[in-house]
C-alpha cells in the first residue's frame, strides 16, 4: 500500500494508477447502497462475478459494487460503462443477456431500459433518464463510478486532489476565505454560512478545536446523507480534512446513526485507509498539519441531530441539548470552539477548493449558491436522490424529475423540512427552491427530504403525525415542549378521531406560540412548524375535521366509512373473502353488503376490489347510503338490462 | 454473567467515560440487551454514577433492559413510508405476533420496535427483520413475511 | 470580576460579570417565577418559567433568565403580554399534573391560568429536577436519578444507594414542589422491603 509524504507523491501515485487503468475496458458498475441491497442488488453483483468467472471474463471486464446513485425506486440500478448504458430493476437472471449482449456485442438490452410513464419513450445513457437529465449531480455524481471500499477508484475520480493543492499552495487562511466567499450555507437544515462559521472558530481563543461531522440524519424521509457517506466516504472525509485545516483543529468526530451500519463500516474503512495512505494523521502530507478522526455512533435518538445535543453525546451523556446563547463554535464540544456540519456541506469543500468559490457561485441563486440534494419520496413516480442547483421550481422537481404523482392522482403539497419544515401547497409550486424561499413560504430547506402527498393524503393527519414523532423523541427536559407537545399530540389525534371541539384550534396555537418563543432548543422550538404551515394553507380540512366530523381526503380511519356501489358491484365475491372482520354480506351474483355495525374500516375490501368494478366506495362526514334491500340485490346481466 | 467481555469492551475504549454510549452499544450487541450486572460494572469500572448510565440505557432506543427476541422487527414509520401505508404493515404485524412496539412475545422469537427512517424511502413501507428490509410491502405480504421466520 | 450595567423593567441594575439575569433581577427586587433555578445548583434551563424578552444590538428576544447572564447595555422586561401568556401556558400545562402543588397555586392566580384547562394526569412529577441535581452536584450521592426521555421520563432512585444515604440526609426533600419526591422515596422503601 502507498504511503503518500508530499503532495507530489500523491499525485505521481495517481497518474500511475490512471495510465494503468484503461477507459475503454468495459466495466459494469452495480449499486450496493442500502436501497438498491434490500431489492437484491448483493445477489445481481454476486451474479455478475460468478458468470464472469464461469466465461473466464475476469479480467476483461470489471464488475464493481458501488455507491448510490440515487433512482432508488427502480433498483437494482446496473450502469455499463464505457458507453453509460444505465438498466434498471436488474434481476440476477438478466446478467447473462446483459454481458452477453452490451458488453459483449455493444448492443442494448431494451426490457431492463428506463421507459417514461407517459410517453413510453426509453432512454439509453443514464444522462438521458428525465430522472437525471435535469439534475447537476455535481457532488454525488461520483457515486456510481466508485466502488466505496477503495481509496484507489477515489483517487481515479480526482479524490484529494483538493487537499494536495491546499497543502501545497494555500494557507489555511486562504482555505477558509475561499470557503466564506463561496456563500456556502449549512445542508443540514439551518442553512448558516459554512465559512462564517468557520472563521467563528478559527478566531475563537485556545487552541484545542474540533471539527464534526453530523450524520445523525434523523428526519424521516431524508437519505441523502447516508448515500453519501456510504456511497463516497472520502469526499465527506477530505472536506472534513480540508475544514480542520482552515481552522486549525487537530481532532475530528463523525457522528454516524447506529442505524446506518453500512455507513458506519463505510467511513470506518475510510478512516483507516486514509491513516495508512498519509492522508490522515501527523504531517498530513508533509506540510506540517496533523488531524485524525474518531467515528461514534448514535444510539437512536432524534434530538442527537440538534448540534448542542449530538455534542452532548459525543461527550458520553443522554443527548439533551444546551442553550445556545453562546454558539457551539465559540464554545461547543468540551466547552472548546466546534464545527459541526452536515455531512453534505463537508462534501462541497473539496470542489470548491478545486474549482473554486467563482465557479459554485454560478450556481444557484444569489442567496443559496450551489446545488442540493433532495429526498424525492412519497406519493411520486421516480422515488430517489436528486441533486438540482438551488433556485430550481418545485414544479420542475416534481414532473420534469419526479415524472408527477402515480395513478393520476392530484398533487396536494409537498412537506419540506422534515418535522421542522411545512408543507407547500399546489398553488405554490412556481416556488424557488432555495433556503430564503423556504422560509419565506413558511417551511424551511432542513435537511432535504421532500416528502410528496397527493388528493389522498390528510393534512390533519400529517400535522398530527409529525408532532406524535417529536413527542416520542423530545428529549424530555423543558415544559414546553415535553408537555406542549404532549397536549397537542392529543388534540390532533382527537380531531382526526372525528372528537374535535369549539377552541381546539386556539388551544393548538396557544401551544404551537409557547413551544415557538420557550422551547430550549431548535427541536422545539421548530415542532409546531408543521402544524402551522398545515393549519395556514390546508385550514378547511381542519375545520371539516372538527365542525362536520368530516375528512376530505378520506384518510382518518375513524372518520371514513366504507360501502358498496349497487351499480359497480359485480358480485365477484373478493371483498367477501378478504374481510377480516366478517362483515361483507353477498353470495354468488348478489350485490354485496357492508355491515356497518361490523365493518373495523381496515381498507382490505377497498384495496382487493378490481380496478375493472371499483365498487367499494369511501364516505366522510354522512353515513352511507343504505344497502339496497335483500331482495333487490341479484345482479342482472347488464345484456338483461333493456 | 460473565464479567470478563464486560471489562474488555471497557478496556479497549480506554475506560473513557465519554465513550459510554459506544461501550454500552457493544454490549447491546453481544447480548441482545444491557443486563443488570453489565451497567453497574460499566459504572464501576469506569467510575461513573451509575444515575448517569440508567439514564443513557433508558434514553437511547438501540438499548434494551430486557431480553430481545431471537428476530429483531423494525417497522419503519418515517414520513415516506407513512404516506405510503406503514400504519397498515404495523397492525398486520401486531396482528401476527401478537406483540405490540416495544415488546417481546413470550417465547422470545420477535420482538417489535418502531423506528423512524431506516433511509430506504423509495421502497416504502419498508420493514426490516434481523437487519434485512423488505420493501414495497402489502399487508398480505407482511404476513407471508413474517410466517417465514422460525 | 468586572461589574456589568443593564436595565431591568426600567430600573438601572449592576451586577458582576457571570450573574444570571434572573438573580440580578432578584436583587434588585423584581421577582421572576422560577420552579427550576437554585443559587447552589449549575442553572438548568428547564422549567421556562422565567422566560423574559432582551433587546440588545437591535434584536429582541425570548431567553431564559436562570441561564442568560448579564451584558452591557442590556435591556430587559421581565412582564409583557405575550411572556405572561406564555407563563399562564406553562401553568396550566403543569397544573394537569400537579393540580395542589402549593407554589404553582399561587403563580396560577396572578397570571390567570386555568387549572382544569388541560385534562388531568396526576403524575405529580413536574421535571424541575432539584432532586437529582441536588444529589449530584452539592451531596454527590447519586442516589436518584432521571430515566427514558420525553414524556416517558422519570425521577428514579437508586435502591441501593438510597437506602443507605437518604434516610438520614432527605436534604432535597424539602426542594420538591409536588412532593412526588416523598412519594417516592417511600415507594422505593417498601418494595425493598423496608418499613
Amino acid at each position: 500500500m502507498p504511503r503518500f509524504h508530499t503532495p507530489e507523491d500523491l499525485e505521481t501515485f495517481r497518474r500511475e494508477l490512471l495510465s494503468g487503468r484503461d477507459p475503454h475496458k468495459p466495466c459494469i458498475s452495480v449499486c450496493v447502497g442500502a436501497g438498491c441491497l434490500a431489492s437484491g442488488a448483493s445477489e445481481v453483483l454476486d451474479a455478475f462475478r460468478d458468470e464472469l468467472a464461469r466465461q473466464g471474463l475476469e479480467a476483461e471486464v470489471d464488475v464493481k459494487g458501488t455507491g448510490c446513485p440515487g433512482f432508488c425506486e427502480r433498483g437494482p440500478v446496473v450502469v455499463v460503462y464505457p458507453e453509460e448504458i444505465c438498466y434498471l430493476q436488474v434481476k440476477p437472471e438478466d446478467v447473462v443477456d446483459i454481458l452477453s449482449q452490451t458488453v459483449k456485442e455493444k448492443k442494448v438490452v431494451d426490457r431492463l431500459l428506463y421507459e417514461d410513464p407517459a410517453s413510453g419513450e426509453k432512454a439509453v445513457k443514464e444522462s438521458e433518464i428525465p430522472f437525471y437529465r435535469h439534475q447537476e449531480r455535481v457532488v454525488i455524481g461520483d457515486n456510481i463510478r466508485i466502488d466505496s471500499r477503495s481509496l484507489d477508484d477515489y483517487l481515479a475520480v480526482g479524490g484529494y486532489a483538493a487537499l494536495a493543492k491546499a497543502l501545497s499552495g494555500m494557507t489555511a487562511e486562504q482555505v477558509l476565505e475561499e470557503v466564506k466567499r463561496s456563500n456556502l450555507r449549512g445542508r443540514g437544515g439551518g442553512g448558516f454560512p459554512a465559512g462564517r462559521k468557520w472563521e467563528g472558530s478559527r478566531n475563537a481563543p485556545g487552541d484545542t478545536k474540533y471539527v464534526i461531522v453530523n450524520a445523525d440524519e434523523g428526519d424521516p424521509g431524508a437519505f441523502m446523507d447516508r448515500a453519501l457517506l456510504e456511497g463516497n466516504p472520502h469526499a465527506v472525509l477530505e472536506g472534513l480534512i480540508l475544514g480542520a485545516y482552515a481552522v486549525g483543529s487537530r481532532e475530528g468526530f463523525v457522528y454516524v446513526r447506529q442505524e446506518y451500519p453500512l455507513a458506519v463500516e463505510n467511513i470506518t474503512r475510510a478512516i483507516e485507509q486514509a491513516r495508512s495512505y498519509g492522508l490522515l494523521g501527523k504531517d498530513i502530507l508533509g506540510s506540517g498539519f496533523d488531524f485524525d478522526v474518531e467515528v461514534h455512533k448514535g444510539a437512536g435518538a432524534f434530538v442527537c441531530g440538534e448540534s448542542t445535543a449530538l455534542m452532548t453525546a459525543l461527550e458520553g451523556r443522554v443527548g439533551e441539548p444546551r442553550p445556545k446563547y453562546i454558539r457551539s463554535n465559540v464554545r461547543g464540544l468540551w466547552e472548546k470552539p466546534s464545527v459541526l456540519n452536515n455531512v453534505e456541506t463537508w462534501a462541497n469543500v473539496p470542489l470548491i477548493i478545486n474549482k473554486g468559490a467563482d465557479w459554485f457561485t454560478k450556481i444557484g441563486t444569489e442567496g443559496s449558491a450551489g446545488t442540493k440534494i433532495f429526498s424525492l419520496v412519497g406519493k411520486i413516480n421516480n422515488t430517489g436522490l436528486v441533486e438540482v442547483p438551488m433556485g430550481i421550481t418545485l414544479s420542475d422537481i416534481i414532473y420534469k424529475i419526479g415524472s408527477g404523482i402515480p395513478g393520476d392522482k392530484k398533487f396536494k403539497a409537498v412537506q419540506t423540512g422534515g418535522p421542522s419544515g411545512g408543507c407547500i401547497p399546489e398553488s405554490m409550486l412556481d416556488l424557488q427552491v432555495d433556503f430564503d424561499a423556504l422560509s419565506d413560504a413558511g417551511s424551511m430547506m432542513g435537511s432535504g427530504g421532500m416528502i410528496v402527498m397527493d388528493e389522498d393524503t390528510c393534512m390533519v393527519d400529517v400535522a398530527r403525525y409529525f408532532i406524535h414523532f417529536l413527542t416520542d423523541e423530545s428529549c424530555g427536559k423543558c415544559v414546553p415542549c415535553r408537555e406542549g407537545l404532549r397536549q397537542m399530540d392529543k388534540i390532533l389525534t382527537r380531531i382526526t378521531e372525528g372528537k374535535g371541539k369549539e377552541g381546539d384550534l386556539e388551544t393548538l396555537q396557544d401551544l404551537a406560540e409557547t413551544a415557538r418563543e420557550a422551547a430550549l432548543c431548535a427541536l422545539g422550538k421548530s415542532a409546531p412548524n408543521p402544524f402551522l404551515s398545515t393549519l395556514r394553507h390546508f385550514r378547511d380540512e381542519y375545520e371539516a375535521h372538527i365542525q362536520e366530523k368530516r375528512c376530505p381526503a378520506l384518510s382518518c380511519k375513524a372518520l371514513v366509512a366504507y360501502w358498496i356501489d349497487p351499480e359497480a358491484c359485480r358480485g365477484c365475491g373478493a371483498c367477501l373473502r378478504k374481510c377480516p372482520a366478517g362483515a361483507v354480506e353477498g353470495g354468488k351474483k348478489t350485490i354485496h353488503v357492508i355491515d356497518q355495525e361490523k365493518c373495523t374500516r381496515c381498507g382490505t375490501c377497498f384495496e382487493v376490489c378490481p380496478d375493472r368494478y371499483a365498487a367499494v366506495r369511501k364516505i366522510s362526514g354522512e353515513d352511507p347510503p343504505p344497502p339496497l334491500p335483500e331482495d333487490q340485490r341479484a345482479i342482472v346481466k347488464k345484456s338483461e338490462k333493456a | 454473567m460473565e464479567l470478563g467481555p464486560i471489562d474488555g469492551i471497557v478496556e479497549r475504549y480506554g475506560c473513557e467515560p465519554s465513550a459510554l454510549i459506544q461501550i454500552l452499544l457493544e454490549i447491546q450487541k453481544e447480548n441482545h440487551w444491557l443486563p443488570g450486572e453489565a451497567l453497574d460494572r460499566v459504572a464501576e469500572k469506569l467510575e461513573v454514577p451509575l444515575t448517569r448510565i440508567r439514564h443513557i440505557a433508558t434514553f437511547y432506543k438501540a438499548f434494551s433492559l430486557a431480553p430481545k427476541g431471537r428476530h429483531e422487527i423494525h417497522v419503519c414509520m418515517g414520513t415516506a413510508c407513512h404516506v405510503r401505508g406503514a400504519k397498515r404493515v404495523l397492525d398486520k404485524v401486531q396482528e401476527v405476533t401478537g406483540i405490540r412496539p416495544g415488546e417481546t412475545d413470550l417465547a422470545l422469537k420477535f420482538s417489535l420496535e418502531t423506528v423512524n427512517c431506516l433511509g430506504c424511502c423509495a421502497l416504502g413501507p419498508v420493514m426490516e427483520i434481523d437487519g434485512k428490509a423488505h420493501g414495497k410491502l402489502t399487508t398480505a405480504e407482511t404476513a407471508e413475511v413474517l410466517t417465514s421466520y422460525e | 470580576m468586572s461589574e456589568i450595567r443593564l436595565q431591568i423593567d426600567g430600573k438601572d441594575v449592576t451586577a458582576e460579570e457571570g450573574t444570571p439575569l434572573l438573580e440580578a433581577a432578584r436583587r434588585a427586587g423584581i421577582d421572576i417565577p422560577a420552579l427550576c433555578y437554585h443559587e447552589k445548583l449549575k442553572p438548568y434551563g428547564a422549567c421556562r418559567l422565567c422566560t423574559v424578552e432582551i433587546e440588545s444590538r437591535g434584536r429582541t428576544r425570548l431567553v431564559a433568565s436562570c441561564v442568560y447572564t448579564v451584558e452591557e447595555g442590556l435591556v430587559v422586561r421581565t412582564r409583557s403580554e405575550k411572556i405572561d401568556r406564555i407563563r399562564k401556558t406553562l401553568l396550566e400545562l403543569l397544573l394537569a399534573h400537579a393540580p395542589d402543588a402549593p407554589t404553582l397555586k399561587a403563580w396560577a392566580a396572578e397570571y390567570g391560568a386555568d387549572p382544569d384547562r388541560f385534562e388531568k394526569e396526576p403524575s405529580f412529577c413536574i421535571h424541575c429536577g432539584l432532586c437529582v441535581r441536588y444529589c449530584a452536584e452539592v451531596k454527590g450521592k447519586n442516589a436518584i436519578g432521571f430515566i427514558d426521555r420525553g414524556v416517558r421520563k422519570e425521577i428514579s432512585f437508586i435502591p441501593e444507594i438510597a437506602l443507605q444515604e437518604c434516610e438520614n440526609c432527605k436534604a432535597c426533600f424539602e426542594l420538591c414542589p409536588t412532593s412526588y419526591l416523598q412519594a417516592a422515596y417511600v415507594l422505593t422503601r417498601s418494595l425493598a422491603g423496608k418499613d
